[in-house]
């Protein structure tokens, strides 16, 4: 017995599968069994926790309302912008910054990089007092300075988003930052020298090697970017933590909130879990195929 | 050419400076509001100057006495669930991913795989399930129920299998030949080399947990049982009458981890962009 045990901790055979139990036991409890469940869910009507019937596609078809549409087009909406900006003006840092020119890139660097350090909670509530209604809050009253005038942020369809989108920015931008530097400097430098040789400007060494050599991070990036705009929670959280009137800030995750847990229709929630899901999956395999392409290129 | 140079150089060193106050400006801003008496918050308008005759700790007094010092319980709550999460975390992920990385063995692609498949997966989605197993395990309201479920976090796995597969085997073999188990090869020989890799995912993890907001919000259902930023959301009201407290909350919660970022910046930097690395 002693003896089995003991030749057991010397395989070399038997080790890895007592190294990768841990994920084994938790893909199975908490991530299959919840999985399953949320497919099963979505075809039942809960009441309680306990009693469940099924109701078919019952769930799927009051999805076809306003407010789910609403919740996909601000999403589709956030999303968007939040690209324009997130992919754009962090490869401009990058780039500036990793250039000859610029002295002082660390304090640089870490300035951009700082806010993503905040909970998105803490960066709400900054974002909450520099947007204040009033018209002496600070942004207001930058607007009546140059003759605009103040608006009540939290209130406006359009005014709201670009709140969000401005936190995310804000909040993400640096970490964007860093992974287009480790790009730039993977590429080998002789490049640069050669192409300058040839009489190639700044701007068409930008255009011509680094944006091409970029691109395996820029897909990353655009692929995170999508992932966290549609699964986007705290960002409209912090704001309408409370009400959303007409809709305003009601995303995905925040309807699946909405009706699972303040409403108490877990089948329904299910429902537009699975839809969810369904909407990621689909530009995982967009991704996947771009990313499938850009091999046979370089092949 | 060198007037160019030097042109280009002080244009783009002026947009930077722009830059950097841009996205320090809000923290500034929090920080000097945290000092303010309430009804000034909002009425500052442009004046960002530093007036020692308004400004006073009142609102941290006030967030400490309180509603019981419940902001205590907060902080209490965040620092343990994040020490926990951060340490099991480290502990099952390094483990997980040294045997992905380290070993071959029948069923390693498949498992990987599926470390990749949670990857992709929006935890948002299994939010009602986990919920509803976290009732039935009675982790509701409870520390474990917001560790347990993420504690074996697929991009750590990622990241140590990645950072293993990339270590010298020969060291595994020496081990064995003088009798060393499998499990003391991993503790005494393998672990102390992988350190930079657990430096860098112990600060993705402790941050994670530090400022994660949706799973701990559904978890827990009382007041002094609340993390940070959970507490911190609960004094948001339509009515603006907590931003005293609020504020100065805010600024103690992000104190510790500016502190930790100031001093192992390059850990923190690759803990953040661990996704970015290629296999």
């Amino acid at each position: 017995m002693v003896k089995a045990l003991r030749s057991l901790l010397y395989s070399e055979k038997v080790a890895p599968y007592i190294f990768v139990s841990p994920f084994i036991v938790a893909f199975v409890v908490f991530f299959l069994y919840p999985t399953i469940n949320t497919f099963v869910m979505s075809f039942q009507e809960i009441v309680g926790l306990d009693s469940a019937r099924f109701v078919g596609l019952e769930n799927y078809k009051k999805l076809f309302n306003v407010h789910f549409y609403n919740a996909l087009k601000t999403n589709t909406l956030y999303t968007l912008f939040t690209l324009l900006l997130l992919i754009p003006i962090p490869i401009l840092f990058a780039v500036f910054l990793n250039s000859a020119f610029v002295k002082g890139k660390t304090f640089f660097r870490t300035s951009i990089f700082i806010p993503a350090l905040t909970s998105v909670i803490v960066a709400g509530v900054c974002f909450r007092l520099m947007f204040g209604e009033l018209d002496t809050a600070l942004v207001n009253s930058l607007l009546i300075k140059i003759g605009l005038p103040p608006q009540k942020w939290l209130l406006g369809y359009w005014t709201g988003m670009l709140l969000m989108v401005l936190l995310h920015f804000w909040k993400t931008a640096g970490i964007f930052m860093v992974y287009y530097l480790a790009g730039l400097q993977s590429i080998p430098h002789e490049l640069y020298e050669s192409a300058q040789i040839d009489g190639a400007g700044a701007v068409q060494r930008l255009w011509y090697i680094t944006l091409p050599l970029l691109k395996p991070i820029v897909i990353y990036t655009l692929t995170i970017a999508i992932f966290e705009g549609y699964r986007m929670f705290g960002e409209s959280y912090v704001f309408w933590n409370e009400g959303m009137p007409g809709d305003i800030g009601l995303t995905i995750v925040r309807y699946i909130y909405q009706q699972a847990f303040q409403r108490n229709d877990m089948g329904f929630g299910s429902a537009i879990g699975i839809a969810l899901l369904c909407l990621v999956m689909i530009v995982n395999l967009i991704q996947l195929r771009f990313f499938g392409m850009f091999k046979k290129e370089r092949d | 050419m060198k007037k160019k140079n030097m042109l280009t150089s002080i244009v783009l060193i002026l947009f930077f400076i722009a830059v950097s106050i841009l996205f320090l400006f809000p923290l500034y801003y929090l920080v000097m509001a945290s000092f303010k008496p309430a009804d000034e918050l909002f009425r500052n308008g442009l004046d960002f100057s530093i007036n020692l005759d308004l400004m006073n700790l009142n609102n941290y007094r006030l967030l400490f006495t309180d509603g019981g010092g419940v902001y205590l319980s907060w902080y209490k709550n965040s620092l343990l669930i994040t020490a926990l999460y951060t340490g099991l975390g480290l502990f099952l992920s390094s483990m997980v991913g040294y045997g992905l990385g380290a070993y071959q063995f029948k069923g390693r692609n498949f498992i990987f795989l599926l470390v990749l498949f949670v990857l992709m997966m929006p935890v948002e989605i299994l939010m009602l399930p986990l919920y509803k197993l976290m009732i039935s395990l009675g982790m509701i309201n409870k520390y474990s129920g917001v560790i347990l479920p993420f504690v074996v976090s697929p991009i750590a796995v990622f990241f140590f299998r990645q950072f293993v597969s990339g270590l010298p085997k020969d060291f595994m073999d020496a081990g064995r030949i003088d009798g060393c188990t499998e499990i003391g090869i991993f503790f005494r020989i393998m672990v102390p080399l992988m350190a930079p890799a657990f430096g860098a995912m112990g600060i993705l993890l402790a941050m994670q947990s530090w400022n994660n907001f949706i799973w701990p919000l559904i978890v827990l259902r009382t007041n002094e049982m609340l993390t940070l930023p959970i507490g911190l959301a609960s004094m948001l009201t339509p009515y603006g009458n907590n931003y005293d407290k609020l504020i100065a909350g805010s600024v103690l919660a992000i104190i510790p981890i500016i502190i930790v970022f100031l001093f192992n910046q390059r850990a923190f930097i690759s803990g953040l962009t661990a996704g970015g690395v290629k296999g």
